[in-house]
């Protein structure tokens, strides 16, 4: 079997309106090539589930997010996201805003095909008043009220792993693979953008094969895509691109999204864009942060 | 002799006073000075204390802050990713110390977001977070750096984004003592919640800081009983522990102007 797709046609199987989950955590190893490829095409009023960073304040400012379903939006060493925070200071969007771990709860329910998960958190805080929709119920087995996490359930789940092959095999070799295997599995179909393309015989190793955290027959595609993480980490090739996300917050303040997209995103192709940055070799010479 | 001291040490030492009686749980300090709070804690008085590198790995012993030269062995005890995080913070054994934006006289916290409608905020901040899910699950301590009505707001929080003692939010089945928020650390005096009927209460006062202060820089009335102590001055070895820790002195720029940990004395010219 071969799931090889370009970004294009993997962009092209998504649909207005569709709820997409992103895979990565703040500033780190989201799907940015994916994200600037949706960037540049017409979809619309998409809902937006994910850990968020850059990813989201990109596609809010290219006027893409109809609705926000998320904990957080940091580019960490830059707390707020400064597109992200003028989406919501112009009142622009529809916001599902949950505890972290109740947005993992909402993925495991939908890949366990549950209804719901119940939860004692985010009971007596704002998370239920601003949420009328999150239900509390009782417990057949306690008398303590419960908030019945719902599924969170997914058209698609874009996500960016360092090494994958054709059929789908995907390795996250960094110290962290997040939440991504439970985006994956709480999506109908899920899309993989890779560093490196490999064949099947690289995942002998046990070792690598334990760097393995859902079965290939829940990819759907996958796209070779060196750099493709970038401005977040993909670990072990690149760290966190400090120095763009400065210029990329500086923009919000100079000349707004469209600057920053006329420069990076705008009818330039992904290759453009990395010549712009000093090429691949610039990229992946970028250091890995020390927390 | 006297000792000299930043604020800044005078702050980590007295936050890290919150872990000592912990035992076995995971201690996350958000921030500078709460990290090295909980790090001079599990290399002093709670060695039983666990911490992670703040990426995916559970430490025996804590990581400096800063770059720690290609020699460095960092001590990894078990794998710590995000996911298994909320397994820890679901098991209860975690005490969370972090700063938010807002405290209100409940000890419910904001993070989220600041004025206007809930809607379209004035100011967009981080969103909740991990806030609700760890105030109702186990232990957590507030930092300050600023102690000021901005943070102590007189009403709730303009997001109510952690449980505290709120009766009113109280949920069913739940008593209010199941909330668990243990110290608040600012940089003019240490207060908990044991005052009557959880009320935020002033435990020391900072070298310098007197009581009418904090009382005026609060919004809301806290507990104040007679004979205040002072905060306890840094030893010597909890200076050399700290410094350990953060050779690059990243403590320096966690307040403003770096000042002492005893206040200047004022000087008055009198005609």
């Amino acid at each position: 079997m071969n799931k090889l797709k370009t970004a294009t046609e993997m962009v092209a199987e998504l649909r207005d309106g569709m709820t997409i989950g992103i895979g990565g955590w703040g500033p780190r190893r989201k799907p940015m090539a994916l994200i600037r490829e949706i960037v540049r095409s017409d979809l619309k009023d998409l809902t937006i589930v994910c850990y968020g960073g850059a990813d989201v304040g990109m596609l809010c400012a290219a006027g893409k997010v109809k609705k926000l379903i998320f904990a957080f939006v940091s580019l960490d060493f830059i707390p707020l996201e400064p597109f992200f925070r003028k989406a919501r200071e112009q009142g622009e969007l529809e916001l599902m805003e949950i505890d972290e771990g109740m947005l993992l709860l909402g993925l495991r329910a939908a890949a366990w095909g549950c209804p719901f998960i119940p939860t004692q958190v985010g009971l007596g805080t704002d998370v239920l008043k601003h949420n009328p929709d999150l239900k509390v119920v009782d417990s057949p087995y306690d008398e303590k009220e419960w908030v019945a996490m719902p599924a969170i359930k997914l058209d698609a789940a874009l996500v960016h792993v360092d090494h994958a092959d054709a059929r789908g095999v995907c390795q996250i070799s960094a110290p962290d693979h997040h939440m991504d295997d439970w985006f994956v599995r709480a999506a109908k179909k899920s899309y993989v953008s890779c560093d490196e393309l490999v064949t099947s015989d690289h995942f002998n190793s046990p070792e690598v094969a334990r760097q393995v955290f859902w079965e290939r027959s829940l990819t759907t595609a996958v796209c070779h895509l060196p750099g493709g993480a970038h401005p977040t980490s993909c670990a072990p090739f690149n760290g966190i691109d400090n120095k763009h996300f400065l210029h990329y917050n500086k923009c919000a303040k100079e000349g707004g999204f469209s600057a920053y997209s006329d420069e990076f995103i705008n009818g330039k192709t992904e290759q453009e864009y990395q010549e712009l940055l000093g090429g691949l070799a610039a990229i992946r010479a970028i250091p890995q942060t020390t927390y | 002799m006297t000792t000299q001291y930043s604020l800044a040490e005078l702050m980590i030492c007295a936050a890290s006073t919150a872990f000592d009686n912990d035992g076995e749980v995971l201690a996350t300090g958000i921030g500078v000075i709460p990290r090295l709070a909980a790090t001079l804690s599990m290399s002093t008085k709670n060695p039983d204390l666990m911490m992670t590198d703040s990426e995916a790995y559970l430490l025996s012993e804590p990581n400096p802050i800063g770059p720690r030269g290609d020699d460095f062995v960092q001590r990894n005890e078990t794998w710590m990713g995000f996911s298994r995080i909320f397994d820890n913070v679901w098991s209860r054994k975690r005490h969370a110390m972090i700063g938010p934006t807002q405290i209100d006289q409940f000890g419910q916290s904001n993070i989220s977001a600041l004025g206007g409608d809930y809607d379209r905020p004035k100011i967009q901040m981080l969103g909740v977070r991990g806030l609700p899910g760890n105030s109702i699950s186990h232990a957590n301590s507030f930092f300050v750096p600023s102690h000021n009505k901005r943070v102590f707001v007189a009403n709730e929080c303009d997001v109510v984004c952690s449980i505290g003692y709120n009766p009113e939010r109280l949920p069913k089945g739940y008593q209010l003592n199941e909330v668990d928020i243990r110290l608040v650390i600012t940089d003019i005096c240490v207060m908990d919640w044991q005052g009557p009927n959880h009320q935020l209460r002033l435990v020391s006062l900072h070298p310098g800081v007197s009581v009418d202060e904090v009382i005026e820089k609060t919004g809301f009335a806290i507990h104040v009983e007679d004979n205040t102590p002072t905060t306890a001055a840094p030893t010597a070895e909890q200076l050399a522990i700290i410094a350990k820790f953060d050779p690059y002195n990243i403590r320096a720029k966690q307040l403003k102007d770096n000042p002492p940990g005893v206040r200047a004395v004022a000087v008055t010219e009198d005609s």
